[in-house]
């Protein structure tokens, strides 16, 4: 069993799909029509055979209020690794990104967590090795 | 005063102010990540949400929502009670 595929839960799938190519630089991967919504899945460049990322229709009635507990609380939904958490959260904000947290140094990692404009907050991490 | 005194004899309350000290304007998400890395407070998101009302009664934190957001925030106006009270500088120093 491998993990090939995760989701987030988008209000609008075309900002959606704006937001995460464009501001965060994910590449699509597929884009397949589905009766009212689309299939869409996004990959890394820096891993375009790896896992993908699937913008998925928030409609279900539970999920709105789960995605705004979430967000009252400052929860992120996932969280992608990224080389340098300082450079991207810098680079990331300069773009009008919203972080609902800087990075902070938990000693394991460095994490930031931002808005993702579609009603999620999602967290970006740099791990830090152990010298 | 007595909220004062019993919000800040429990160690768990007393980290987390030190973490707002750190970085005011906090999420609830953000101060238990602290606390569990930082500090190893293992603490469910339960406790610590009822040690930050047992803060907020106690005014020593203030909590701001922002949008759609909430964030703590640290107010040391009830320490400067005791020091008032019991000065630290003075005739003596």
């Amino acid at each position: 069993m491998r993990i090939n595929l995760t989701s987030v839960p988008v209000d609008d799938q075309e900002k959606a799909l704006r937001f995460y190519t464009q501001t965060l630089g994910f590449e699509m991967k597929h884009d397949i029509p589905m009766g009212q919504h689309r299939w869409i899945t996004l990959v890394s460049p820096e891993d375009p055979s790896g896992a993908e990322l699937c913008l998925e229709p928030d409609e279900h009635p539970a999920v709105k209020p789960f995605k705004e507990a979430l967000v009252e609380d400052g929860i992120p939904f996932t969280s992608f690794a990224v080389q340098d958490v300082e450079a991207e959260h810098k680079r990331l904000e300069a773009l009008g990104v919203r972080f609902t947290q800087p990075p902070v140094d938990y000693g394991m990692a460095i994490a930031a967590v931002f808005d993702d404009t579609c009603g999620n907050l999602i967290q970006i991490a740099t791990e830090v090795k152990a010298s | 005063m007595d909220h004062v005194y019993r919000a800040i004899a429990d160690p768990t309350r007393r980290a987390i102010l030190d973490e707002l000290v750190d970085r005011d304007g906090q999420s609830l998400f953000e101060i238990c990540a602290r606390l569990t890395m930082k500090h190893g407070i293992g603490s469910s998101r339960q406790a610590i949400s009822q040690h930050l009302e047992i803060l907020e009664a106690a005014g020593l934190i203030e909590v701001r929502r922002e949008g759609r957001y909430k964030f703590h925030w640290f107010n040391g106006e009830p320490l400067r009670a005791i020091t008032r009270r019991w000065p630290t500088t003075g005739k003596r120093s």
